[in-house]
């Protein structure tokens, strides 16, 4: 279909390099066009500078989100934006770790990478953010971010199609003007929704935009084991292994916890 | 998108003798939907809501509708209802059902009405929105005693049965506790205020603390601000400004648009009748702001 621009949009990678590997590797098998990563590529998992070797090989184009700003600028926490002291806790010890396990070269490098990027595709203003247009490390929930908010967000910034991550879990909303909203999900955990696979996004622009999420099987065992030997918390591994999340729960808000285990 | 620029910080404006907090947005929009009227009488209440305190009458139906047609115009994101107490307002389930069409909805209750009639309605209408409907339940002891000394004989077990009812009906609750509660501000206060919800049947817990503001009932119940405690002549950082509720707030009484959920008392705190009206900075002259901004209070769950 020569009419119609398919791009591949990874969402929070959280040092999950093995996921990352398989959807670059799927979504060049599916033919996309070119491949962008939201920002957010470490965090929560082990080995950090696995990821960026890979981002670069693909030619994977990247914006920063709250964690590369935090890195690169040397800040002390992650700026994830959550208020309860649990949430808090158990970010501080995935920053903290993967602040001290990020090469100083690469926090150089991902302080180099703009922090939105637009681009025009088949006629249509499209707009890759981290958290929203207007905040590095909002999130836009499904359940609390309702069709005038986005309205009135997507016009402001200017854009018809906007691709963020942020929250961990992916959704989409055609809105009456036509404009799209596209919570790409992320490749780092699971979508506490009881399934081991992560997800990332390809959009085709056409004459239509669709939007299809794409679920991405990898070998979370390894990484869970992994996770172990680098002294990260049980909580963690435990929702590699399970598909539930066990941390960074009080943010979601009522419809998005009431899905999961926790 | 062009880059905003923004100001370092906000000083009192020349001749002003206080900081003013910029109207970043209108994010959340508050609805005094019981006015000050509530069936319990609590110690430590700011704004002293009881059965006979009519400063602010209830929202109908109607006047909410108002509101909520205006703020689809300004693009806002979630509404939340509180009062005195939202379950005392006849129109308060059809007010609801028109607000979910729209947003995320929270509503702050003392639990006594939540009967299991009226959760599963509750849940009725949560189920039948996109978006997120949440009961915020406050409470304020592990045990009758300390809770009751503050909001009244008996209303422990009645705020028990009313969490009960919510969770039988598949609703999980915010459960809100005041720094009133002793501990309740500590990480072991949390952990064992955690621990209590689970022993009360509650296997998903969520907690929110709440500080206290010394105005209105609590002045009385432990201290009133002291002269100290204010934001004169100070610097905001553009940060702060942010993070203060006053940029991305306002509430809906029936006397008119407030700057916030907590200074409805403060006649020059009303700042117009419509929303469009009211977004424009706020000088932050009141000691309670100064608690907001030392403590980063937020009244959104």
């Amino acid at each position: 279909m020569p009419d119609v621009t398919r791009l591949a949009f990874f969402g929070g990678v959280y040092s999950n390099s093995t996921a990352l590997a398989n959807a670059v590797a799927g979504a060049r098998r599916e033919g996309v066009d070119a491949l962008y990563a939201l920002g957010d590529f470490g965090g929560f998992g082990p080995h950090p500078d696995r990821v960026f070797p890979i981002l670069l090989d693909a030619g994977v184009q990247c914006i920063q989100g709250n964690y590369e700003e935090s890195l690169s600028s040397g800040a002390e926490d992650c700026h994830c934006g959550y208020t309860d002291p649990r949430d808090n806790h158990f970010a501080q010890i995935s920053y903290d770790y993967t602040a001290s396990n990020t090469s100083p070269e690469w926090k150089r490098w991902m302080g180099s990478l703009p922090k939105t990027r637009r681009l025009d595709v088949a006629g249509r203003r499209v707009l890759l953010v981290h958290g929203s247009p207007r905040k590095i490390n909002e999130f836009l929930w499904e359940s609390t971010s309702p069709v005038a908010f986005l309205e009135k967000m997507l016009a402001d910034a200017g854009a018809d199609v906007l691709l963020c991550t942020h929250t961990g879990l992916h959704w989409k909303r055609q809105l009456p003007s036509g404009r799209i909203v596209v919570n790409a999900g992320v490749l780092g955990r699971p979508a506490n929704d009881g399934r081991t696979n992560v997800w990332y996004s390809v959009v085709s622009f056409g004459a239509d935009v669709s939007v299809e999420f794409v679920p991405v099987e990898y070998d979370f065992a390894t990484l869970a084991e992994e996770m172990r030997r680098e002294g990260l918390p049980e909580e963690f591994s435990e929702t590699i292994s399970t598909g539930w999340w066990t941390t960074c729960l009080e943010i979601l808000p009522a419809k998005e916890r009431e899905r999961g285990r926790y | 998108m062009p880059a905003r620029s923004l100001p370092v910080s906000i000083g009192p404006p020349a001749g002003a003798e206080y900081p003013f907090v910029p109207s970043v947005s209108l994010d959340t929009l508050w609805f005094q939907v019981a006015g000050t009227i509530c069936n319990l009488k609590c110690t430590h209440c700011f704004i002293s809501c009881s059965p006979t305190n009519h400063n602010h009458e209830m929202l109908s139906l109607a006047q909410v509708r108002e509101r909520l047609e205006e703020a689809v115009r300004l693009g806002v994101r979630e509404y939340y209802f509180t009062g005195g107490e939202p379950f005392l307002n006849p129109e308060i389930l059809p007010i609801l059902e028109e607000t979910l069409r729209q947003g995320p909805a929270s509503v702050l209750t003392n639990g006594v009405f939540l009967t299991p009639e009226r959760c599963r309605r509750l849940k009725e209408l949560s189920d039948a929105s996109d978006y997120s409907l949440d009961l915020r339940v406050s409470i304020d002891g592990y045990t009758a005693i300390e809770n009751d000394s503050i909001r009244g004989a008996g209303t422990f077990e009645k705020i028990l049965r009313g969490i009960a009812n919510l969770a039988d009906t598949g609703l999980n609750p915010v459960v809100t506790v005041t720094e009133a509660c002793d501990g309740a501000g500590t990480a072991e206060g949390r952990a064992r205020f955690l621990a209590w919800m689970r022993s009360i049947g509650i296997s998903r817990p969520r907690l929110k603390v709440l500080s206290l503001f010394r105005i209105g009932a609590e002045e009385g119940r432990l201290r009133a601000y002291e002269s100290w405690e204010t934001l004169r002549g100070r610097e905001l950082s553009w940060g702060e400004a942010e993070k203060l509720q006053c940029s991305s707030c306002r509430m809906v009484t029936s006397r008119g648009v407030y700057v916030c959920p907590i200074l409805i008392d403060e006649p020059r705190a009303m700042m117009g009748r419509t929303l469009g009206e009211t977004l424009r900075p706020f000088e932050l002259r009141y000691a309670a702001c100064f608690t907001c901004h030392e403590f980063g209070v937020t009244c959104r769950t």
